[in-house]
């Protein structure tokens, strides 16, 4: 009767306080932070920023001591979104502190976690994903990005592909191929953390339709890494990466990536008494209102150890229409065509979310994988 | 989830799936009362769930009254269960204790005429589209005069009665009333002010199109799995795959949304913006309910289009709860209105005040 199992959730007392702290930090630090670079979200690059924040102590806060403050992932929650929500620069931080870090915290080792999580914390040293291939998008498991025995560690060749950010960040965690063939799939993949610093490392930046350099091909040429750099056991690196994937999919990034423009949209209409224009608003809200209640419910499972992957899973399939819907609905009420040079803080706003929202439904699983493995939780596969 | 929420889901759960089979709805449909099965409901005290245990009931919250309301919607459970819940609840807020029987209410429209002075209070008028209005004993409905607005309980027998369906052939029928007596009367309180049968007929269909797009997915999950086309189930098709695997997501965004406004029914009153929650929930699950009609009868092809075949039971209804006390479009408007006016830089502050 119940395919999934998401309990209301209710945010910790005092969060309040630490929900307007960020406020005020965001008012003081990005008053001047252009409203259209706001509209870029969480693929803002801003290294600064990332260090101040770590500086408030507001990076890996769920991390055990010395490495965070144990917090829940709650609190947590609450400075993200409100980070989210702001559109601050966040992205030079936003794959290590969501999800590398976790990964090395959980399946890492002591010398890993010493080594790696203060600067993940402090906002000083950026992770990347290293999961997509040339031949290898939707199908994960078909990588063939090989790491042989060596003395002391694994000699790695192959390539990664749309790896955000990968030119500015100093580590990737990448799926590789430890043992066996493409035929095997699952068995044989480990995640080893590679520094990017390598000089057998090459990065190639790639650019998108926007004319941005976010992405990029990363090739390993004969790369030695160390036997500590492997993450976890090696063979384990699926089951590994699908815990990862649970971080990855259920947070307020997967629906706020839009909300930008939505809070532009509403200004503009702020006079107006078409009935279309509140009906539409009214729907986006409702929408926006009952993504949060969700995703939140997933956090609170991950906080209490709970795989919540089939719910987090839902909240990217829900989240990502939500984000896409958001232009759609723009365009729907507000006739003017966005100029990208000279245009207003809604124009340009739209342009960029506009042609960015048809990668938030490719980034992090299709929306076709996604439901593929719904419909897995629901017993159809 | 509460003990309180797991008991009575298990008790609505062995309860309606022994007593609600095709013909119990075939039969309800054609106008015969389910004696059966309101016996039944009131054996096992889930009228007074939500009343106060000073007056008889159980003093169940609306979180947890969710369970009972959202098992009515997943049964289709033909009787006006839900209406007489909400009533004697209202009815026990006012210190007034409810009368036993059928209890249904008009949650919405134009309210009745009320006449004469203290003591004597008569009303008048058409209450339209009232939920099993022929079948109850009683009525909650608003009524106005130039200068006093109140909530009357009205005795079902003194009105005359033009028996009409919803889609989902549930009783909505239209009562006159002229020159009644009303059983109860209690003037607007800071807890119930005008509309606010409005607002709780709201959530109260949301809650159960919540559960019935469940039950559409259910019966989805069970037919691609029996049902087998080019010599494998149609539940191994990814298309089929895909579809469902969007009804599970809308009915789970259904249920959290509708959760989130019974929850905010516990702790808000209408008149500190209760119908924000419910606007939420009615507005989300009222979508959802229509991908899972649509999705639902798309999977099933042709035997779902059939009178045999349960599943229209569930579908019909939830088209007629979706357009019930609001439609998605008339919530969404009041909602959009106070988000537009409200300002852009204020919306977010708002949303995260909420509970």
């Amino acid at each position: 009767m119940q395919a999934f199992n998401l309990d209301l959730c209710e945010l910790p007392p005092g969060v309040d306080i630490l929900r307007e702290e960020v406020r005020a930090f965001l008012f003081e630090t990005l008053s001047s932070y252009p409203k259209t670079s706001r509209a870029r979200s969480w693929m803002g690059f801003d290294a600064e920023f990332s260090s101040k924040l770590g500086d408030r102590g507001w990076l890996g806060m769920t991390w055990p001591e010395p490495y965070g403050k144990s917090c829940s992932s709650l609190e947590r929650y609450v400075v993200i979104e409100e980070l989210l929500a702001f559109g601050a620069p966040v992205a030079a931080h936003w794959i290590g502190e969501r999800q590398s870090g976790p990964l090395i915290l959980r399946f890492g080792s002591d010398k890993q976690q010493q080594k790696l999580l203060p600067g993940i914390a402090s906002g000083k040293s950026f992770f990347c994903i290293g999961m997509s291939e040339p031949n290898s998008g939707s199908d994960l498991a078909s990588i063939n990005t090989q790491a042989k025995r060596a003395k002391g560690g694994w000699i790695v060749n192959g390539q990664k592909i749309w790896t955000t950010y990968a030119q500015k960040c100093h580590y990737m965690i990448a799926l590789v191929r430890t043992s066996g063939s493409i035929e095997g799939r699952h068995g044989g993949l480990s995640q080893l953390i590679i520094d990017l610093r390598d000089p057998d490392v090459t990065v190639f930046p790639i650019r998108n339709m926007i004319g941005d350099e976010e992405f990029n091909e990363v090739k390993f040429d004969n790369v030695f890494v160390s036997d500590s750099m492997l993450v976890g056991e090696e063979g384990n690196g699926w089951q590994q990466v699908i815990a990862e994937l649970a971080f990855e999919r259920s947070g307020p990034d997967r629906f706020l990536s839009s909300y930008g423009l939505m809070v532009e949209l509403i200004r503009i209409l702020y006079e107006t008494k078409d009935k279309h224009a509140e009906v539409a608003i009214g729907r986006l809200t409702a929408h926006l209102f009952t993504l949060r209640q969700m995703s939140l419910a997933v956090a609170a499972v991950l906080d209490e150890g709970g795989q919540p992957n089939i719910e987090a899973t839902v909240i990217k399939d829900l989240g990502v229409a939500f984000e896409q819907l958001i232009p759609e609905i723009a365009h729907d009420l507000i006739n003017v065509s966005p100029n990208i040079l000279h245009g207003s803080d809604y124009e340009k706003s739209l342009a960029y979310i506009q042609q960015a929202c048809v990668s938030f439904s490719l980034r992090g699983g299709t929306t076709e994988i996604l439901r593929s493995i719904i419909a897995k939780g629901l017993g159809l596969r | 989830m509460s003990e309180t929420s797991a008991i009575l889901a298990e008790t609505c759960n062995r309860l309606f799936s022994d007593l609600i089979k095709s013909e119990t709805l075939r039969e309800s449909e054609l106008g015969v009362w389910p004696d059966l099965v309101w016996k039944k409901i009131e054996e096992n005290g889930l009228l007074f769930a939500m009343v106060s245990e000073s007056y008889g009931g159980s003093g169940v919250k609306w979180i947890d009254c969710f369970q009972i309301i959202y098992s009515s919607g997943y049964y289709s459970v033909p009787v006006p269960l839900v209406e007489t819940i909400i009533c004697s609840w209202f009815l026990s807020q006012y210190n007034k204790v409810p009368p036993k029987g059928i209890i249904t209410f008009s949650g919405g429209g134009k309210p009745l005429d009320l006449s004469g002075s203290n003591n004597s209070y008569k009303v008048s008028g058409v209450i339209e589209r009232v939920p099993w209005g022929s079948s109850a004993n009683y009525v909650l409905a608003e009524a106005h005069n130039s200068n006093k607005q109140v909530y009357v309980l009205l005795d079902a027998k003194t009105s005359k009665n033009l028996k009409d369906k919803n889609i989902g052939r549930e009783p909505r029928d239209s009562m006159t009333f002229d020159n009644v007596c009303p059983t109860i009367i209690v003037d607007y309180s800071e807890r119930f002010m005008s509309n606010s049968l409005l607002v709780y007929a709201a959530l109260a269909r949301s809650v159960q199109m919540a559960g019935g797009a469940s039950a559409v997915l259910d019966n989805c999950i069970i037919y691609s799995r029996d049902r087998e086309q080019f010599g494998r189930p149609l539940a191994k098709f990814q298309a089929i795959q895909q579809q469902l695997a969007i009804l599970a997501a809308e009915a789970a965004a259904a249920k959290i949304s509708s959760q989130i406004a019974c929850r905010a029914a516990d702790l808000i009153d209408v008149s500190s913006g209760l119908e924000f929650e419910v606007a939420i929930a009615k507005i989300r699950a009222g979508e959802s309910a229509r991908l899972a009609a649509s999705i639902g009868h798309q999977v099933h092809g042709a035997i779902g289009f059939t009178d045999e075949y349960m599943l229209h039971y569930l579908t019909r209804r939830l088209w007629s709860w979706r357009s019930e006390y609001g439609s998605e479009s008339y919530w969404a408007q009041r909602m959009g209105k106070a988000v537009i006016t409200g300002g852009a830089d204020n919306l977010w502050a708002d949303i995260t005040a909420r509970l």
